[in-house]
């Protein structure tokens, strides 16, 4: 086999999981050591850099980099990283001196951002201190976007949004509120912008087209009612609510129903469970609020009666289920559900009844934009989409990332370069080895499971709309689950022309992750290793061949839990543990920082 | 960071008869320098006896001093075990035997302990074959004393500092087979490959199992101008016989060409099936085994793998008539001869 180029900067980031799986590629592990060491403000600073809301992510995150958790293949739970995330916001000092500012002369380039939601901001964040003006416009009159008009403040509290919004918008961008963009057209053609970014999210909800929908106004969309609550507009719903669908926005209904009076609220599926779109653990918070979840009801028309909505009638249905998948439905019968009021959550779409479809602007057969996947560009080369708005509804980290990349392009096309060329990742190494058995990482396996994160009473938390439900760890709690963190960022380095092949770190190895074998065809010598190749998918390094015998060393990535012992027992220093830090460009790297200071010395 | 290995069991570990995994075999950290061959040969023993599925109360652990006879520690954490004084192991090892012949005893000693004090005793403890597995972890230097030549350095080999070597060597499988011994066969600690079939035969093989595993010293012995370097022991091992262990009631699936393997039954059921990679050997016979060894040595080549086995001859327990249940089951009444019964006893000998 051709032996593993690490240098390439993927192979060391798709180790660490929880890195590669973060779409704005978090570094994880250094932010949880750095809570270890009780310093709360680097880990924050280390988490801004990627994610740019550590205290809304820390909370409300969709958390890929969970399922992706290594600790979640020696046990059954990951490391708690999201609710970390929240401990590094919580305990964190006042980190505003550390913040980048606009330099006070600009260079000149005006930047219009469309929504005030998570993409504009991240663009209007990436993008000031580097001396652009960057205009937000917003239709209504706070920030945030989908962030304070869908999450219900008792998940997401205002003061948190307003904190975050704020280091943004402290840094110098123009906030432009209650002024919504009714025509692309003329923001571009009299704005005097050098570059548009829209990141006006996915904010339609989808509508049930069945017979009774318009006989009552008892029937909302789940968005536009979440946001009428939010703004305070709407204050009471009825004592028995059925919630159509299972998605997130589900979760947000069926738990606000609750606050806002409702005594029985059933959330209605059309599937069987495992086919939920609902991450699990908002499923779990709102089964522990007693919201019922039933499975296998299609929808089939609303139940109104004297004008007045008593409930929906449902198609109970049968699911034959292969390999995950659904193969065959069938309806086996008709139930009633009464009820005084629906709330209809099955999705949501973006729209653009305000982009003229003449501008240059090209639109696909689904009314969606086209943006370039890598450079979100429009076809309008002035125009970059992200967010919700570039590829539908995503989530927050998404919308960052998005932002991000925007950023990058909208630099690179305002100072006249190809934006489709962009900046490359790289990666750097250092050895952790200190002297004879030490090592400057803390490697000791700690077999303590995930710690639950203390939630306000089931009788307290309704007592008003904007409580709080999760109360995050305390330092006590966080210094147990920074310790269930497996470091996948310090990497086990191998250099081959050191080995004498003594196998050494073969016998020590606690998981059977390295095997020396004689080298072959990559399908053939994965049948040689000394643990069973469980998951493809991940890396698989495979040594030049060794002195003493021409054989191979083979590690396989996914079964390594980075004890760092096959490095302690190599007499040579063939192995090397080495902590990783993987090179995320941003617009910054890109310029040379006016302001002096820049986010990564920060 | 901490030098103990995370007791983490994957998912999907293999599990033997007795449902425990490879890591239920194991012992105490090792406090052996990094890349000790020993280490190996522990990792190697570790591997056989889960294996064997044998409960780890069934297993008596004996070693002398030395750094091999450390590593004892390292292997079946609830196994029986004695360290005794240097070079005494077989002495130990001939007492517990004699008590109590259902336990399987792995005896792990070095070269010093086995070549330079306790020669004697190893030489009688082949003569009365007793029923043990004897593991030679062999470096050919005295680690634990800082690179000293021991009695299985070559001659005009080379210590650390460029001494050259100018006494014979004790070469332990010569020995061995002039002594009698019914199983004799020599490994390398970087072989497991062949070394765990072997230790796994030489548990189940009744009489004096010798295993001569050259384990480099990593520290003082593994040099330029060394001959048990590992360098030099790859270029050097030469395979006569492949032993693989074929459970009891378990098929040999494997057909062989004739005169390319024989398979010898063990007398529990299980078959030692040793594969001839030299065509000419025959691991059967003793004189032609001393001989062969004997040629190679002269042409600075190990001949490893299954030197000899005789498997089938009488050995201590048959010799002494050692009863088959311990002695600490036996009632008193039974075990203790009393007045009479000892006056009979004594007279006999008058």
């Amino acid at each position: 086999m051709q032996p593993t180029d690490t240098r390439d900067p993927d192979y060391y980031h798709r180790v660490v999981d929880c890195q590669w799986a973060c779409p704005a590629h978090t570094d994880v592990p250094e932010y949880i050591r750095l809570i270890a060491q009780g310093r709360y403000s680097d880990a924050y600073m280390v988490n801004r850099e990627s994610n740019v809301f550590p205290g809304i992510l820390g909370r409300v995150c969709d958390r890929p980099c969970e399922p992706a958790c290594r600790r979640g293949r020696v046990e059954e739970k990951p490391v708690a990283i999201c609710r970390l995330k929240r401990v590094a916001a919580d305990l964190r000092d006042d980190i505003r001196p550390r913040l980048p500012r606009a330099p006070s002369v600009r260079n000149g380039k005006r930047i219009a951002c469309i929504g005030a939601g998570p993409a504009s901001l991240t663009v209007a964040n990436d993008l000031v201190p580097l001396g652009y003006e960057v205009l937000i416009f917003e239709r209504y009159t706070r920030t945030g976007g989908l962030m304070r008009t869908n999450i219900p403040s008792f998940r997401l509290p205002a003061e948190v949004l307003d904190e975050e919004i704020g280091y943004v918008l402290d840094m110098g961008a123009e906030l432009r509120l209650g002024e919504p963009v009714d025509s692309l057209k003329r923001l571009l053609d009299e704005g005097g912008f050098d570059a548009v970014f829209v990141g006006t999210g996915a904010p339609t909800g989808k509508d049930l087209v069945l017979p009774g929908r318009d006989g009552s106004d008892r029937i909302h969309i789940g968005i536009a009612w979440l946001e009428s609550v939010a703004f305070g507009h709407t204050k009471k719903i009825g004592d028995n609510v059925l919630i159509i669908g299972v998605g997130n926005t589900a979760m947000d209904c069926c738990r606000t129903s609750l606050r806002l009076g409702a005594t029985s609220v059933k959330v209605v599926a059309r599937k069987p469970r495992g086919f939920f779109k609902a991450s699990q653990w908002e499923l779990e918070d709102a089964e522990e609020e007693s919201v019922e979840i039933l499975v296998n009801h299609a929808p089939r028309s609303f139940l109104i009666e004297d004008g007045r909505l008593r409930g929906m009638v449902f198609d109970r249905m049968e699911y034959e289920v292969d390999a995950g998948r659904i193969v065959a439905e069938r309806v086996t019968g008709q139930v009633t559900l009464p009820c005084d009021d629906v709330i209809l959550a099955i999705g949501q779409e973006n729209a653009f009844p305000w982009i003229e479809r003449d501008i240059g602007i090209e639109f696909n057969r689904w009314g969606a934009p086209s943006v370039d996947e890598t450079t979100f560009q429009a076809t309008r080369p002035e125009v970059f989409f992200g967010g919700d708005a570039a590829f539908g509804p995503k989530n927050i980290i998404w919308a960052v990332e998005h932002g991000h990349q925007a950023a990058i392009s909208i630099h690179r096309y305002c100072q006249g370069l190809p934006v489709g060329e962009r900046p490359p990742r790289g990666v750097k190494l250092q050895s952790r080895k200190m002297g004879m058995h030490e090592w400057s990482y803390k490697n000791d396996y700690n077999p303590s499971e995930r710690r639950l994160v203390p939630q306000v009473g089931l009788k307290e938390r309704f007592r008003q709309l904007n409580i709080e439900v999760e109360l995050g760890f305390d330092a006590d709690a966080a210094a147990t689950e920074v310790q269930r963190c497996l470091n996948c960022d310090i990497q086990t380095v191998f250099e081959a022309k050191l080995c004498i092949e003594c196998d050494a770190c073969i016998d020590i190895c606690p998981t059977d992750c390295l095997t020396i074998t004689r080298d072959g065809p990559r399908e053939e010598l994965e049948t040689r290793l000394k643990a069973p190749r469980r998951n493809p998918e991940q890396g698989l390094y495979v040594s030049s061949a060794l002195k003493q015998t021409g054989r191979v060393m083979v590690k396989d990535e996914d079964l390594c839990v980075h004890c760092g012992l096959c490095a302690e027992r190599c007499p040579t220093n063939a192995w090397d543990m080495q902590k990783s830090w993987i090179d995320i460009p941003h617009a910054e790297d890109e310029a040379t920082c006016p302001s002096g200071t820049s986010r990564k010395s920060a | 960071m901490r030098v103990t290995k995370p007791r983490i069991v994957p998912p999907g570990a293999p599990r033997n008869e007795l449902g425990m995994t490879r890591r239920d075999y194991e012992g105490g950290m090792s406090t052996l320098c990094a890349g000790c061959g020993h280490d190996s040969v522990t990792a190697a023993i570790v591997q056989a006896c889960f294996e064997l599925s044998l409960p780890p109360q069934s297993v008596a652990k004996l070693s002398g001093i030395g750094c091999s006879s450390k590593t004892t520690a390292y292997f079946v954490a609830g196994a029986h075990g004695f360290n005794g004084v240097h070079g005494r192991m077989p002495a130990i090892a001939a007492g517990a035997s004699a008590a109590n012949r259902k336990l399987r005893y792995i005896g792990v000693s070095g070269d010093g302990d086995s070549l330079s004090i306790g020669l004697g005793q190893l030489g009688h403890a082949i003569r009365r074959n007793m029923n043990m597995l004897y593991m030679l972890e062999n470096n050919g230097v005295y680690g634990l004393t800082k690179g000293q030549f021991s009695a299985s350095a070559d001659m005009g080999s080379r210590s650390k500092k460029g001494e050259k070597n100018q006494n014979e060597p004790i070469d332990p499988v010569l020995l061995a087979l002039s002594l009698g011994a019914t199983f004799v066969a020599r490994s390398f600690s970087g072989d497991k490959e062949q070394l765990v079939p072997l230790i796994k035969a030489g548990l189940t093989h009744r009489g004096f199992g010798l295993i001569d595993v050259l384990s480099p010293c990593v520290t003082f012995n593994d040099h330029e101008g060394s001959t048990k370097s590992y360098a030099y022991v790859r270029e050097h091992q030469q395979a006569a016989i492949a032993a693989d262990y074929v459970e009891p009631r378990r098929e040999i699936t494997v057909s062989y060409a004739e005169g390319e393997a024989v398979s010898v039954e063990m007398h529990d059921g299980s078959n030692v099936l040793l594969r001839k990679l030299d065509r000419d050997y025959d691991p059967t016979d003793r004189a032609k085994a001393l001989a062969y060894v004997q040629e190679r040595v002269q042409r600075n080549e190990y001949v490893t793998g299954m030197i000899y086995l005789g498997e089938g001859r009488s050995h201590f327990h048959d010799r002494h008539n050692t009863p088959d249940e311990p002695l600490n089951s036996i009632p008193y009444e039974k075990l203790c001869p009393g007045s009479a019964g000892l006056a009979g006893i004594l007279s006999g000998f008058r």
